[in-house]
């Protein structure tokens, strides 16, 4: 993270007590209590998911053959009740999880490293080049993207590390488009003309003066890109065209759910309720972070 | 004007290829063909199968065909639908999807922008954190979980409204695809319009007209309404697109014969014609909507006019 300039009214000991864009942000963030709040729950979810399934006292494929569709209760150990196969529902939600978020992660850092560099370069070279690299990303957002994912999912199979790819391939539009508009800004300030006259090269100028000082709104992107990433992939799988067996994700187990809701509603509820405080939480939290780091309100 | 609205459409054209050949490779490298069924056809009876579909030619060669077919509005035959082309399949399905997305839209717009305005008026009462705590639960909770919830409460439970089907058009069919595929268009358009009215009953103008004397109601309907319906005008692409997308999954959910359904089915199935078809109808589409909302948008703001 770079740091504001400090200024010098301190000793020259190198430990001017100025304050970091981080630590700024972050005591910003901590005034906004949905935010903070959001972060606190996006943890316990985290943590449930990654730690969860060992802590339940059901494997994940475990069939408890005295408990089909049994609705949720402490006595037996099910928390959240069973589904149709005797599994425990709980368990499956919190496995869910960990493919769900993995899937977040994975495809946003995707979308984030190929939308940063591109949009870096193409701000930073700026003219022909830049003009026909944009014009490819408008090209791009036209397209009907949802359908062509999903034709990528007929075409080669269900699998996982095909979903990471595609996702991010097709999140990372908005991030070339947002780094590049900073990148436009930045390239004529006076530190990049100062890189410029000591000669330093192109690809260290982009690497370590440029894009680090567009990570403010890139980190607010990114936390607005996880929830749709989230969604996106909960859509192909409620369809049927994401994770498969003996894999489960917040998508197939809402699928599963609505298909027996009438006798079990706690299996479309369990695992929404999930999903849906993720999706909020994270929402809650990229408000909030864009309230912290946009220069415009400090 | 209408120079404008054909440059438009000779800039449609190179995205409509790139849909339409990244679908038709994609279709040919997949394993497989339309016709290792269950059982193994006898070899000449398949030779013939492929001769007949042109399947027994050159990758480039179909392509060629396919693109000429196309050009006729001939997306060629359903692998599955055996006695019907994909042209009647679309075309079968279209008015449906049409129907239900219209009101969809209708819905949002008639719901959403009253909600935003009351909630900018009353900005920081009660109402207006009502109003935007819904809203961004509507944003959070996705269409495929809300539908088969209101399925569930107004179907099932209180048996009010059926929970599937379509019943050529009954409105007691309709309601509730209708509501689970706007509401989170409502809530987008919502919390849309209460941004923008706010920044536009900040502005100077509006406090003239308040200076002037004039009512508060015709402050807001004379003033300050048509500036702030922009923002709302220009997310119209998108929010048609996502009901586009989203009809995907409630026409499955409801059991509604519209293009979404045969899409989805057709990925399930394997019947590629079908799902090429359908991918390239909806890319013709978007690229139609988004156009008409620019021209839209140009009537809004005087500002913006397409003459060169």
């Amino acid at each position: 993270m770079t740091t504001k300039p400090i200024p010098t009214t301190t000793p020259l000991d190198g430990n001017a007590a100025g304050e970091s864009l981080a630590g700024e942000a972050w005591r910003r963030l901590k005034q906004n209590r949905a935010a903070i709040v959001s972060l606190y729950l996006l943890g316990i979810i985290v943590i449930a998911c990654v730690a969860g399934p060992w802590l339940t006292p059901w494997g994940l494929n475990e069939v408890n053959w005295n408990a089909f569709t049994a609705p949720p209760s402490i006595t037996d150990g099910h928390f959240a009740g069973t589904d149709a196969n005797g599994r425990d529902l709980l368990t499956r939600t919190l496995y869910g999880g960990q493919i769900s978020l993995s899937v977040a992660l994975v495809a946003t850092l995707v979308s984030l490293v190929i939308g940063v560099l591109y949009g870096a370069i193409a701000g930073y070279m700026g003219g022909r080049v830049d003009n026909l690299m944009m014009r490819f990303v408008d090209i791009m957002y036209s397209l009907p993207f949802m359908f062509l994912v999903i034709l990528l999912m007929v075409v080669f199979g269900r699998n996982i590390l095909l979903i990471y790819a595609a996702i991010g391939a097709v999140e990372w539009l908005d991030m070339a488009r947002i780094v590049r508009g900073q990148t436009l800004a930045l390239k004529r300030r006076e530190f990049v003309e100062a890189a410029h006259a000591l000669g330093v090269k192109s690809t260290t100028i982009v690497t370590r003066h440029l894009i680090p000082n567009t990570l403010g709104p890139v980190i607010v992107y990114v936390t607005l890109t996880v929830p749709k990433v989230i969604l996106l992939e909960s859509f192909l799988s409620f369809l049927g065209l994401g994770v498969q067996e003996p894999m489960t994700s917040w998508g197939v187990l809402i699928s599963e759910g609505k298909d027996i809701m009438q006798s079990a509603p706690w299996m479309l509820l369990v695992p929404s309720a999930f999903l849906a405080i993720t999706l909020l939480c994270l929402n809650f939290l990229g408000d909030g972070l864009r309230d912290a780091l946009d220069p415009k309100t400090r | 004007m209408l120079y404008y609205v054909f440059k438009r459409l000779l800039q449609a054209i190179p995205t409509l290829l790139i849909v339409i050949t990244v679908s038709f490779f994609l279709m040919h490298m997949a394993p497989g063909g339309p016709f290792d069924g269950e059982r193994q056809l006898p070899a000449e009876i398949e030779a013939n199968l492929l001769a007949t579909y042109h399947l027994d030619q050159p990758v480039w060669k179909q392509y060629l065909l396919y693109m000429g077919n196309l050009l006729q509005g001939d997306f060629g035959p359903s692998f599955r639908y055996k006695d019907f082309s994909v042209t009647e399949l679309i075309m079968q399905g279209f008015p449906v999807s049409l129907e239900l997305g219209l009101w969809a839209i209708g819905l949002a717009l008639l719901i959403g922008m009253p909600l935003g305005i009351i909630a900018a008026i009353k900005r920081n009462s009660t109402v207006d954190y009502m109003v935007m705590g819904t809203a961004l639960a509507g944003v959070a909770v996705p269409n495929f979980v809300i539908a088969p919830l209101l399925a569930l409460v107004f179907g099932v439970l209180l048996a009010w409204l059926p929970v599937g089907g379509w019943n050529d058009g009954h409105w007691r069919n309709m309601v509730l695809p209708v509501v689970a595929l706007s509401i989170q268009q409502i809530a987008y358009i919502a919390r849309m319009m209460r941004a923008s009215m706010i920044e536009v009953l900040g502005s100077q103008y509006i406090r003239t007209a308040r200076a002037k004397g004039l009512a508060e109601h015709e402050v807001i309907w004379g003033h300050a309404l048509r500036p702030a319906l922009l923002p709302v005008a220009s997310y119209l692409g998108p929010a048609i697109a996502g009901i586009i997308t989203g009809s995907v999954v409630i026409e499955q959910i409801f059991g509604i014969p519209g293009i979404g359904r045969y899409f989805v089915q057709g990925a399930l199935n394997r019947d590629y014609t079908l799902v090429m078809g359908t991918v390239v109808f909806y890319g013709a589409l978007i690229v139609l909507v988004n156009l008409i909302v620019d021209l839209l948008y140009s009537a809004l703001d005087p500002q913006i006019r397409y003459d060169n």
